[in-house]
């Protein structure tokens, strides 16, 4: 073990390494060989010491001391993570002696710190992509940002897929132009393209160098066996708790996934009941107060707690010292996040991860089943965007002009130096520009209260500066529904967290619901708060969160396809091969080249399900133009919902033949102005326009009782599309509905591969492979006869309940 | 259907139209409440949002098409018709135009509101409140209004189909009162569960859902 420590490694740093033992792996002496690499991306298995090689160039150049201000700033997607990073860096910088100050900042940190920091900053901040958006809003950011030399983004592949990375490689753009020198290091997990996130991180055109970790031994991972079968529709994992708690007992520290909030409230409550050892389990997900999950996390830290139930707060990279098993309810819906997860356990490179599965229906019994295989064979998933969404950048412009005044030439060339963006037109841009300005309408109403102003030719500032306060409260690209806190009622009642308001308003005294793996009773809702009881006898009804919303990808989709065709159902447990067989009998298995469809009644409805193995995207095109035909040929559909391998629409009357309404030619035109009236698009325009800043985000505590909700983002859309149908706005909604929720490419090809191959079943009732359709979320409702009918008939029987006479 | 749901009030049959208008074909009146003309102006002049500055011409279109259908010889318009006072400066001299043409020829009455003391300078007479038969028009409901239409709180109200609410705009009326939903274009409601409007209505109130179709329900609570 006594390998020397690396030459370059200054002596205080060399010592510690030695003391501890310690040997740098390969890959962290690259990193740092190749330190001076303007851009860098590492990719390494989580617990291969990622981090540490992120940092370990700043802590040898901080070594010597002298370095005044801000030297490195470390860039993460989650606030947990930055408070998990400061307590590992704190071990070498103390007992090397080194002169380094490390400080996080994240929404969670105080106003009087936050000042402090941008005046006086420490030389290793940590931080996230809203923070650091905010940071560069204020007019001292070059002073701030000054003298930084290295800039560390980590769990990159994450960020890449969403906004939230688009707007931090705009942010970083910023920052190279206050700090020229500025080095990027980008650390990912496993990918299967790193090229792809290399172009993300690089300043385009320059290149990005990819160096590669050992991946380590494979992990160690399988369905968990249980003694109840999973049932048929279901998404709790609650048959599995004596099985969840027999390994807890035999772990020394068990994680337990869950894909929703909710989830995890119910299952964390249902374990608690069976738990009669009082094993000490605690529960984390992103809609706990703050105090709650920091509690939490120093329960782990201390290795108080046998096992944590969690959702995607504590999902990435974080260091949790002695978990050795890692369980996961539900189907991971992606590959990746079941690679992800799987890092979680045992933390020591060279040690395999062990991870097990607990598929909450049997349908995830095939999803886990084909994820396993993924994960054998490396077959990583993966859907990252290359194209900038321009409501981030039309924010990002905003926060640029909050800063001072800038040149629209200089920004943007170098907006365009941002991977993502690096084929923006400069009429694009100024689109973007226009709008920020002066809303960018036909009518050019708003001369007078423009918000940026040209000063000189091409020179633009705010034109009163306290537009800025507004700018920067709606910073971000992460939109919540509207979420009320929840706090214990009496004075300093404690705060619990977070529930929607659209569930807070389904509630009335009394009523019951977890929260923090409590059940609590409603009192009453104060100024925005909901204030509640303790209640722990009641039986809860359930607190519904947004929490990740999870796809399965369509390479996951598509392995499940084959899998179910291929016949071969070896692989699964004896119920699941029955529940397969039942479907075989029943109706039939979906093949690739055919497309198979049932149709069936269930609770009064008539249901039209179709198999196309294409993507959620793809699938909901499809369902929008069945439904168009639908309802143009009076068959009444009322909603639909899908998933990445079915369609699933309702409606009021049996529909005899399906096909008739897919035809591959004119799936575009035909679907035009059908798609505009639709609620996916009102839904992508309410969350584009407010990354964008046409609309304000609602903040809790805002408004009052007694004064009127603000209008809904629907009129905007419907005003817009009446009398400025080519406003920018409505471009990027189209823009992000393409890429987000209609896939009109996915769905020509299906129709043509499948052409007259296509296969309708009508039957009596919902089959096997239906009924994990009935629990997807984002039901879309289509506004129709169907729906006039039904309100209708529901005023009528409100009506006569009341005793009412209609007149 | 598509012209409205029709009831009595006061012993008259009244209409309430999809658009959130009110019809009393026997006295040859409509009634709008709070069209709040000049919203997206005066957002932006204090420094908010530049929502997009078509709420003007949205409002009129649809008052135009009312006046149009009904063909009233009176109008009421029940206060809060501007945002505010500068709304009525600010207002664009076509729409200005336009809005004149709707008040000639017609006994048109500004009732004065909370966001305007009332519209000068564009035809009709202002009040603070009209008596017309049996009703009073006035902008905010009083405590001993008898038969009495009002606007100012912009109800709305949800019914639940499916386990989804529907939400719309509403009339609420009971024995005494009949209060109008919004009718600018950018308006937001107020649920008709707020205790300001429970309060006010009676125990047998109902609210009348704008929008089509045009439903009457009992007056959530």
């Amino acid at each position: 073990m006594d390998a020397p420590a690396p030459p370059d490694l200054p002596a205080p740093l060399a010592d510690f390494f030695a003391r501890r033992h310690w040997v740098l792996h390969p890959h962290q002496r690259e990193m740092l060989a190749r330190a001076a690499a303007p851009s860098l991306l590492l990719i390494a298995p989580t617990g291969g010491g990622k981090t540490l090689a992120g940092f370990l160039p700043t802590l040898a150049e901080l070594a010597e001391g002298g370095h005044e201000g801000l030297h490195t700033l470390y860039v993460s997607p989650l606030k947990a993570l930055a408070n998990d990073i400061k307590r590992n860096l704190r071990t070498p910088i103390e007992e090397a002696g080194l002169p380094i100050r490390v400080e996080d900042r994240t929404g969670d940190t105080s106003q009087t710190v936050r000042k402090r920091q941008r005046a006086d900053p420490p030389h290793i901040l940590l931080t996230t992509p809203e923070s650091l958006a905010l940071m560069i809003s204020y007019p001292d950011a070059h002073r701030t940002f000054a003298g930084l030399k290295r800039i560390v983004v980590d769990e990159i592949h994450a960020l890449a897929e969403n906004k939230r990375g688009d707007q931090l490689m705009l942010a970083l753009s910023r920052l190279q132009t206050i700090a020229p020198g500025l080095r990027r290091v980008g650390l990912s997990a496993t990918v299967d393209d790193p090229g792809v996130i290399a172009h993300y991180l690089a300043r385009h055109p320059d290149p990005c160098p990819i160096v590669d970790a050992d991946p380590g031994p494979a992990p160690d991972i399988d369905i968990l066996p249980t003694t109840d079968a999973p049932p048929w529709a279901g998404s709790g994992g609650r048959y599995a708790i004596p099985d969840v708690l027999r390994e807890i007992k035999r772990h020394n520290t068990t994680l337990v996934f869950h894909n929703t909030r909710a989830q995890a409230e119910i299952f964390f409550h249902n374990l608690w009941l069976a738990n009669e050892d009082d094993l000490p389990i605690g529960i984390h997900h992103g809609a706990l107060s703050k105090e709650a999950r920091q509690r939490v996390e120093a329960a782990m830290v201390k290795g108080e707690l046998k096992a944590i139930v969690a959702t995607g707060s504590l999902d990435l990279g974080i260091d949790w010292g002695d978990v050795d098993l890692v369980i996961q309810i539900g189907a991971p819906k992606k590959v990746k996040n079941l690679v992800q997860r799987i890092g979680r356990a045992n933390h020591r490179y060279n040690a395999p991860s062990k991870a097990r599965l607990v598929p909450a229906n049997r349908f995830e019994v095939v999803e886990c089943v084909a994820a396993l295989e993924a994960v054998r064979e490396g077959d990583l998933d993966g859907d990252l965007r290359l194209d900038g969404p321009r409501d981030v950048l039309c924010q990002h412009i905003a926060i640029v002009a909050c800063a001072g005044d800038f040149e629209d030439d200089t920004l943007f060339a170098e907006v365009r130096s941002v991977g993502p963006f690096a084929t923006l037109t400069r009429a694009a841009f100024d689109e973007c520009l226009e709008f920020v300005a002066t809303g960018g309408y036909a009518l050019r109403a708003y001369d007078r209260y423009q918000r940026l102003k040209e000063r000189a030719p091409g020179l633009w500032g705010l034109r009163d500066p306290r537009a800025a306060r507004q700018i920067r409260m709606n910073i971000g690209t992460i939109i919540d529904t509207d979420n009320l806190k929840v706090r214990m009622k009496g004075r300093g009642g404690m705060p619990l967290g977070e529930i929607e308001e659209g569930f807070a308003n389904t509630l009335s005294a009394g009523d019951t619901f977890l929260m923090g793996g409590q059940v609590v009773r409603f009192e009453n809702m104060r100024e925005m708060t909901v204030e509640v009881s303790p209640r722990p006898e009641k039986e809860p009804r359930i607190a519904t969160y947004i929490g990740y919303k999870w796809t399965t990808s369509v390479q996951l989709a598509e392995r499940i396809q084959r899998i179910l065709h291929a016949g071969d159902y070896a692989a699964f447990p004896g119920h699941t091969r029955d529940w397969l067989d039942l479907q075989r009998r029943y109706s039939r298995m979906p093949e690739p080249g055919r497309l198979l469809i049932e149709t069936f009644p269930r609770d009064g409805r008539n249901h039209v399900c179709l198999y196309g193995f294409a993507g959620r995207n793809a699938h909901q095109t499809l369902a929008l133009l069945i439904t168009k035909g639908m309802e143009e040929a009076g068959l009444e559909p009322l909603s639909f919902v899908c998933s990445d391998y079915a369609a699933l629409i309702s409606g009021l009357k049996p529909v005899p033949d399906v096909a008739r309404f897919m035809h591959h030619e004119g799936v575009r035109d035909a679907l035009e102005s059908w798609l505009r009236g639709n609620a996916v698009m009102k839904r992508t325009f309410r969350n584009a326009a407010i990354v964008a800043g046409l609309i304000d985000r609602n903040f809790p505590g805002k408004r009052s009782s007694g004064k009127q909700a603000t209008f809904s983002s629907d009129i905007l859309y419907d005003t817009l599309h009446r009398y400025d149908p080519e406003h920018l706005m409505l471009k990027i909604t189209e823009e992000e509905a393409m890429r987000g929720h209609i896939d009109f490419g996915r769905v020509e090809l299906l129709l043509e591969t499948v052409g007259d191959r296509i296969d309708q079943i009508d039957l009596e009732r919902v089959t096997p492979l239906a009924a994990p359709l009935f629990l997807e979320r984002g039901i879309v409702p289509i506004k129709g006869r169907a729906e006039s009918r039904l309100i209708e008939e529901e005023a009528a029987k409100l009506l006569a309940e009341a005793g009412l006479e209609p007149d | 259907m598509g012209n409205g749901h029709t009831f009595t009030f006061a012993g008259e049959r009244l209409i309430a139209r999809p658009s959130g208008a009110l019809h009393w074909p026997a006295a040859h009146l409509l009634v709008v409440s709070d069209l709040h003309l000049g919203k997206s102006e005066r957002i932006a002049r204090r420094g908010g949002a530049l929502l997009p500055p078509y709420e003007v011409v949205d409002t009129l279109t649809r008052l135009e098409a009312d006046i149009h259908e009904t063909d009233p010889a009176a109008v009421i318009s029940l206060g809060d018709s501007f945002d505010d006072m500068a709304a009525v400066e600010g207002l664009a001299p076509a729409f200005r135009d336009w809005l004149e043409r709707l008040v000639a020829g017609r006994d048109w009455t500004w009732v004065t509101g909370n966001h305007d003391p009332a519209p000068t300078g564009l035809g009709g007479h202002a009040a603070e409140g009209v008596t017309c038969g049996p009703m009073t028009f006035r902008h905010i409901a009083t405590d001993d209004g008898t038969f009495e239409v009002s606007g100012h709180y912009h109800p709305k109200a949800s019914l639940s189909v499916r386990g989804r609410a529907i939400s719309r705009p509403c009339f609420l009326r009971d024995d005494r009162r009949l209060i109008l939903p919004a009718y600018g274009t950018y308006t937001g409601g107020l649920r008709s569960r707020d205790r300001a409007l429970t309060e006010l209505m009676g125990s047998g109130a109902r609210a009348i859902l704008a929008g089509l179709p045009m439903v009457e329900i009992p007056m959530p609570r």
